[in-house]
């Protein structure tokens, strides 16, 4: 079990998981802030500028198109956009560690 | 069943009033729901089969399910009726009901599937190695479904009184709640995969067409929304038709009766819903505003952070094959319920220009049931098809709580036939004694839900639902979302901000809710007596008021400032194993480190 830290390659190892924890979380709170931000945008905007929101937009209010309506589409792209990243993110972890094992045992059985 | 009778027979006019169309269209959705459960039942036979539905379901057929489950009585009949009662506020439920999978998809969906286990306190339990754990689990997965099943009641005894009129509400509860209990406890969860599925398509159809054909008649969304706001003299309403659609097409409208919140209110943010506790004590118009402010934000956290924790919800990603694949089911899940939930509020504003005589009613016929009544309008303009209509969401209603009540019930029977049976109580009992105990189980917590649901016809369906997720935001959330992110967390820290969270706004949100039900003067008021003189606080203490209906703003950091400080405290209780535990937690499962911990696991005696 116990091996050189510096190897992140290594699944066991203290950095790999590190590693791979910051990557997952770094990506999770990229797509997290950008709904946030939209989400908690909203009520300061209807606070701070009432009559904006209240622009009428093929009668609705500009507020209520955005929450009632347009907010869905935009969250279907967010958790589209990460699970796409997450997928690949995944898949290159797995090829790293695989590109890892053979180059090990070929230098193995080189020497 | 005998007191059905009675009902019928003390009303000689009750099933003349009946509209024959709405109770065929409801007897079938009920009838072909229970005929799908024996069939189902007659398929799963062996325990895990009944548990956690054997494992493989594909993504189309486990999204369509978790939708079913997710879209109860409140996202069916409460949003709507909600929208029509409050206006904009209104709008954050559907909005963060959807939204709230973004969290969950983001923060815990994988990573939990990768661990693999039953339910969360089989989390809770395999994080943590312990057995306490899982018992204090469990009694929260009972305590936030018991929240959520109430809504679910309400809606049924709403939707029943609604088909037989006169029918007493608490009738319309204990015959919903024993049919679909008698169909649990026949049926396990196999069943309800399938019926989820199929029931999700129902209620999609059930919300849209109606929406649709009352939109070709009456006049599109927002053409509905263009006329509020607009004072209701003639002429304006001739300028309005011109401005906004330019053609002949005026949107009809009646006239709003007292009760019924102002236009102004009704359309713009911050109107009834969140600025009603600092209304009732006279606040000026500023500090009003900015405590409907910290409303909202509050909401949203519950909202958002409580779907993250919904046990009935969680426990599904584990009938995903593996990780990918539970992440393309919520995926999906997003998009069928954000399609489904743009749908209620259309009604909820409909319902305001076309039947506004429902504000004048309370309880079992207040706006809760503007979704099944608003199409019946229709009858005027053409012969039939508003009593078809309307038996179309009737049928809709029935399979939104049917849904989720089912799935509430597994839920939580599954607790207390898997977890306090057949961990707690026996831990050698067979799989045989539990599957009869399962049936047992169902039947008792059908009962309590029966009993609770017939106490709550004052309060709003979408509102109870929203306690629920509250709940659920302060205690299972910063569990979940700690534990997969966070290495320190100790099982103490972990059950102290657990129960710190939960515990508080658990009490909070009863004390708001039970001096609700005893203001007034009706039966139950008199039940809740007790809890009377709370009025007079809340009235003497709005900003607290505020905090205690919606807790979530302070109980949610509570919860996680709990677990940080308890956790550094106790950190040479963190578990030897966690960083193997992170490991499976965060490594893509192609890497087999899920066998491995198992061997280890098992090579160490466990």
């Amino acid at each position: 079990m116990k091996t050189d830290p510096a190897n992140s390659t290594d699944i066991h190892s203290e950095s790999f998981l590190h590693l791979l924890m910051r990557r997952q979380l770094k990506l999770s709170i990229v797509c997290a802030a950008t709904f946030i931000v939209a989400l908690f945008c909203l009520p300061l905007l209807n606070f701070y500028a009432p009559e904006l929101m209240a622009t009428r937009v093929g009668g609705f209010t500009l507020t209520w198109l955005i929450l009632g309506v347009l907010f869905f589409p935009y969250v279907w792209v967010i958790s589209y956009t990460f699970i796409k990243r997450s997928i690949a993110l995944e898949d290159s972890e797995v090829r790293k560690v695989e590109a890892a094992k053979k180059n090990g045992r070929s230098g193995e059985a080189g020497r | 069943m005998n007191a059905l009778a009675e009902a019928f027979a003390g009303h000689p006019g009750l099933l003349a009033a009946v509209d024959p169309w709405i109770l065929s269209f409801s007897s079938v959705t009920v009838i072909v729901t229970i005929l799908m459960g024996f069939w189902a039942a007659k398929k799963s036979k062996t325990a895990s089969d009944f548990f956690v539905a054997g494992r493989g379901v594909s993504v189309g057929w486990n999204s369509a399910a978790i939708s079913g489950e997710y879209l109860s009585a409140a996202s069916f009949m409460g949003v709507a009726g909600m929208v029509m009662s409050s206006g904009y506020d209104a709008l954050w439920y559907p909005v963060c009901y959807a939204c709230g999978y973004l969290f969950l998809l983001l923060f815990i969906a994988g990573p939990l599937r990768r661990f693999g286990a039953y339910t969360i306190p089989d989390f809770a339990e395999g994080r943590y190695d312990s057995p306490v754990f899982r018992k204090i689990a469990v009694l929260f997965v009972l305590c936030i479904c018991f929240f959520y099943t109430m809504p679910q009641m309400k809606g049924a005894g709403v939707t029943l009184s609604y088909i037989f009129p006169g029918l007493p509400y608490w009738v319309g509860v204990a015959l919903v709640g024993a049919i679909i209990t008698l169909n649990v406890a026949l049926g396990g969860m196999k069943g309800i995969t399938l019926v989820q599925a199929f029931q999700f398509w129902i209620k999609l159809f059930a919300i849209s067409v109606p929406v649709f054909v009352l939109m070709a008649v009456y006049g599109s969304y927002g053409k509905q929304l263009a006329v509020n706001g607009i004072p209701q003299t003639p002429g304006a309403a001739i300028e309005l038709s011109s401005s906004v659609s330019g053609a002949a097409s005026e949107v009809h409208r009646l006239a709003l009766p007292e009760k019924a919140p102002k236009d102004d209110l009704w359309m713009a943010p911050f109107g009834p819903l969140t600025t009603k506790a600092a209304k009732a004590s006279h606040l000026s118009a500023e500090d009003t505003r900015s405590y409907a402010l910290l409303y909202t934000y509050s909401l949203i956290i519950a909202l958002v952070c409580g779907t993250a924790g919904l046990p009935h919800i969680l426990v599904r990603f584990y009938t995903n094959p593996d990780g990918v694949s539970a992440k393309k089911t919520t995926m999906w899940v997003m998009i069928l319920i954000g399609v489904f939930y743009v749908f209620p509020p259309v009604l909820g504003v409909m319902g305001r220009n076309l039947l506004p005589e429902l504000y004048n009613g309370v309880g079992s016929k207040g706006t809760d049931k503007v979704v099944l009544e608003l199409p019946r309008i229709l009858n005027e303009k053409v012969p039939y098809l508003g009593s078809i209509l309307s038996g179309i969401t009737c049928a809709g209603a029935f399979a939104a709580f049917m849904s989720t009540f089912s799935g509430l019930l597994v839920s939580m029977t599954g607790a207390l036939a898997h977890d306090v049976y057949g961990r707690i109580l026996r831990p050698n009992s067979t799989a045989q004694d539990r599957m009869r105990m399962f049936k047992w189980c169902a039947i008792l917590i059908g009962g309590v839900a029966v009993l609770l649901g017939s106490c709550v016809e004052k309060l709003e369906i979408n509102f109870m639902v929203g306690q629920a997720f509250a709940i659920a935001a302060s205690s299972y959330f910063p569990l979940l979302f700690m534990s997969v992110w966070w290495r320190g967390m100790t099982l103490k820290g972990a059950a102290a901000g657990m129960l710190t969270g939960g515990v508080l706004a658990v009490v909070a949100i009863s004390l708001t809710s039970f001096s609700t039900l005893a203001a007034g003067n009706d039966g139950m008021a008199k039940v809740f007596s007790v809890f009377k003189p709370l009025g007079a606080f809340w009235t003497a203490h709005p900003l607290v008021r505020i905090l205690c209906e919606q807790p979530a703003l302070w109980a949610v950091p509570l919860a996680i400032i709990t677990m940080i400080v308890v956790s550094k405290l106790t950190s040479k209780d963190i578990p030897k194993d966690i960083h193997m535990k992170m490991l499976v937690l965060h490594a893509p499962e192609k890497l087999g480190l899920k066998q491995e911990y198992i061997q280890e696991h098992e090579g160490a005696g466990h």
